[in-house]
């Protein structure tokens, strides 16, 4: 048994984490965060260069030829430092739904571009609020054009093409359209997390081309959001730790009552049950990147218990992150609710917090009547 | 990252399989706890029978009775054997503290005298280190030892001792200057537990039961040659005793997760398997995500061990977790079975009345080998670095610290 990462792999987190360390401060943050732009285009320009993107696309695809288990220290990295970037739209949902539900033609065309950075990717599947269905769409696909609405897209705004969830002939299907063409509109909602900024996309009769090989769409899609699971768990990791040690340091140098705040139990403690929640997911999302990587039949199980501990820690750790800076945690101007803005949003993308518990017993059972 | 085996350990497993395979006992559908004595019986015959083939100790070097093998062939053959009726663990307080305690500090006389016996459990250990006034405050512990001659005199009290009874020896920290501050004037030694100046009472518990105990030491003797460490170095000793009792412990911590998840499969209410239940599944998904982090969190301990690493203060975590989950598992699974959950008698509540019993006992495994509280103040002090409290006993010579219920 072998159940830690690679020193290779631990050399390319460390590579990110001092990369991100120096490009990608709450300041630097906060220029997306206050809206003076949707998001941090240099930044992901320079992710772009890093190959970050082409991590888990194979090398005869254009990509790096690496795998998920490096794919998820960069995701932990990433998720540490808030990065505003369409990371999670463009590499954990559009280009995994390539690999998933394309051909191979349609592969090797898509798959080097979104290696290289070419375009920026995202998925739209939500129609209204609710676990998502593959039943009654009211999206829908007639004569290989798309009409329909789709709601809370991330970064929909910002992507040059989106893989749409429609159904044509009743039948449920993903689309890839071109967001730049004509018959799409965008219109920019406003995100509980303005750094993953949400849109909605309304579609009329636009051009759009079928993923050959995704008839099978819920299977595809749950295997797609098993494989997103994983990866957000890290970046909910990742920001368990930055809330963790914010409010570490903000207690350690603070006094009150003549001492350190830090050394009271009662603070001790908050960020002791922070530090258990938060290695609990860890545990769980190390074992969920071992399914991943292995792709192993435990991954819907493993991705589900990953998912339900990262959102349940991160929750916890950027919460009681404010709490431990009392009033100044309150405040625009401390970064504390930056996290738990982040906490939020990344629980909620691919459905939240009950969804998920449901999934994990569904698949408990089921591994238990096999 | 992977979960397989190397060749070697592949093979020791398969070695293992088939010695237990013809000498354990296999599980019966609903378990059958007997009496106390019955357990201890049966635990004294199987670790003779693990020892003569020899299993026992895995990590212990063959001279002391052990198999010279790595913690990870000990995780290997705990894995197999759990999947028999057998009580691996019985004795791991002697075997899991006191032996490192004897293999790092006894002479090389007394380990090869001593440690086969106690690898065999021909030999029993218990660990005396709380008192009456010392529990999450362990150095205020005040049973003193003086020295006479060559023999050193032992007068006080412990409490919550496992295991007493049937000890012959047991590893104990005493107070031997109080005239320093607190961390400074303890010594350990090991005492021969069968003298008459060691007298043991059995404790009644809570939930009925006698697991621990209190012995009275009334001019108990222990030569000098027994003494472990330095005179004045008890508690650096104590502290290699407890880093060793995490790793000891680390992995079977019971949750209660496995019992609660057969139960809410087969336990019907108004018709339907509670599991169906939306209330309940919440709850099992809450917990299966802890009982699932644990697990994993022990085997990146065991990998970081196998890598020649020492477990952490981190070990804390599985106790801290798995003890405040066992108890409320199991007030939950009694508040499943609505008025019958009051009805204690074997024959009649699921699973032997194990909930009904768990209920009862939990309390006390969230304290035992540390608090909640000790288990935050050790991670929040020795995992993320925060200060210490300010301590009102600091720098103060022992014996002007007040301590105790003073009231």
């Amino acid at each position: 048994m072998n159940f830690d990462f690679s020193e290779d792999q631990k050399f390319i987190q460390e590579q990110a984490r001092n990369f991100l360390a120096s490009e990608c401060d709450t300041a630097r943050v906060r220029q997306t965060l206050e809206g003076e732009q949707a998001y941090d285009q240099a930044l992901w320009q320079q992710i772009v260069e890093l190959g970050w993107p082409a991590t888990a696309i194979s090398e005869d695809q254009g990509g790096l030829g690496l795998g998920y288990l490096e794919l998820c220290v960069i995701a932990e990295e990433l998720g540490r430092v808030v990065a505003p970037v369409p990371f999670i739209a463009s590499v954990y949902l559009a280009t995994e739904a390539i690999k998933l539900a394309a051909d191979k033609a349609q592969q090797d065309t898509w798959l080097p571009q979104l290696a290289a950075g070419e375009w920026i990717g995202c998925l739209a599947t939500q129609e209204s609020a609710g676990a998502l269905t593959t039943e009654n769409l009211n999206t829908t696909v007639t004569d290989g054009s798309l009409s329909g609405k789709k709601t809370a897209v991330l970064h929909g705004e910002v992507a040059d093409k989106a893989v749409v969830l429609a159904a044509e002939d009743g039948q449920p299907a993903l689309y890839l359209v071109d967001l730049t063409a004509a018959g799409v509109t965008r219109k920019a909602l406003t995100s509980i997390d303005p750094t993953l900024p949400l849109a909605e996309l309304s579609f009329d009769q636009a051009p759009c081309e079928k993923l050959a090989s995704s008839a099978d769409t819920v299977a595809i899609l749950s295997t797609l959001f098993d494989r997103a699971a994983v990866l957000l768990s890290f970046e909910q990791i990742g920001g368990c730790d930055a809330a963790l040690n914010m409010g570490k340091e903000y207690t350690m140098g603070r006094y009150a009552f003549g001492r350190q705040v830090a050394s009271f139990q009662a603070i001790k403690h908050k960020f002791a049950d922070m530090f258990v929640a938060t290695e609990l997911a860890r545990s769980n999302a190390y074992y969920g990147a071992w399914a991943l990587s292995a792709d192993d039949v435990e991954l819907p199980l493993a991705a589900a218990t990953a998912r339900v501990s990262a959102i349940d820690a991160y929750y916890e750790s950027s919460k009681e992150n404010i709490q431990a800076h009392g009033g100044m945690g309150f405040t625009w101007e401390f970064d504390c609710h930056l996290y738990y803005r982040r906490a939020q949003a990344l629980s909620l993308i691919l459905g939240g917090n009950p969804q998920w518990k449901e999934l994990l017993v569904e698949r408990l059972l089921r591994i238990k009547a096999a | 990252m992977d979960f397989k085996d190397t060749p070697e350990q592949a093979e020791f497993r398969k070695e293992v399989q088939a010695w237990l395979k013809a000498n354990a006992t296999p599980k019966t559908k609903d378990g059958g706890r007997g009496s106390q004595e019955e357990a201890y019986e049966k635990a004294k015959a199987w670790y003779k029978k693990v020892y003569d083939a020899g299993y026992a100790c895995p990590t212990w070097p063959k001279e002391y009775g052990g198999a010279g093998l790595t913690q990870i062939h000990k995780v290997i053959w705990s894995q197999e054997v759990a999947k028999y009726d057998e009580p691996d663990g019985y004795f791991v307080i002697g075997q899991g503290n006191c032996g490192p305690a004897i293999m790092h500090f006894a002479t090389e006389e007394q380990k090869t005298s001593l440690l086969p016996r106690m690898a065999s459990a021909e030999d029993v250990w218990c660990q005396l280190f709380s008192e009456p006034s010392a529990g999450s405050d362990v150095a205020g512990l005040r049973t003193k030892a003086e020295l006479k001659g060559d023999k050193w005199i032992v007068n006080g009290q412990k409490i919550w001792t496992s295991g007493a009874q049937h000890s012959d020896y047991g590893v104990v920290l005493c107070r031997t200057d109080t005239d320093v501050s607190k961390y400074r004037g303890m010594t350990m030694f090991f005492i021969d537990m069968k003298q008459p100046g060691v007298d043991v009472q059995p404790i009644k518990q809570m939930d009925g039961g006698s697991h621990f105990n209190e012995v009275f030491f009334n001019n108990a003797e222990i030569p000098d040659s027994q003494r472990l460490g330095e005179v004045g170095g008890g508690w650096g000793a104590a502290l290699l005793v407890l880093m060793n009792e995490r790793l000891a412990i680390s992995g079977v911590q019971p949750d209660g997760f496995p019992e609660f998840f057969e139960l809410v499969q087969s336990l019907e209410l108004n018709g339907e398997p509670v599991v169906n239940n939306p209330v309940v599944r919440d709850r099992l998904a809450t917990w299966y995500t802890q009982h699932a982090g644990i697990k994993a969190s022990t085997n990146r301990m065991l990998t970081a061990v196998a890598k020649g690493g020492m477990p952490g203060a981190e070990a804390a975590l599985g106790k801290l977790v798995g003890a405040v989950m066992n108890q409320d598992i199991a007030n939950y699974a009694l508040q499943l079975m609505a008025d019958t959950g009051a009805i204690c008698d074997e024959s009649l509540a699921p699973q032997r009345a194990h909930f009904q019993k768990s209920v009862l006992f939990a309390p006390g495994i969230r304290l035992a080998g540390g608090t909640d509280e000790v288990m935050r103040n050790i991670i929040a002090e020795q995992v993320l670095g925060l200060p210490q409290e300010p301590r009102a006993d600091k720098g103060m010579a022992f014996k002007d610290i007040p301590s105790g219920n003073q009231h």
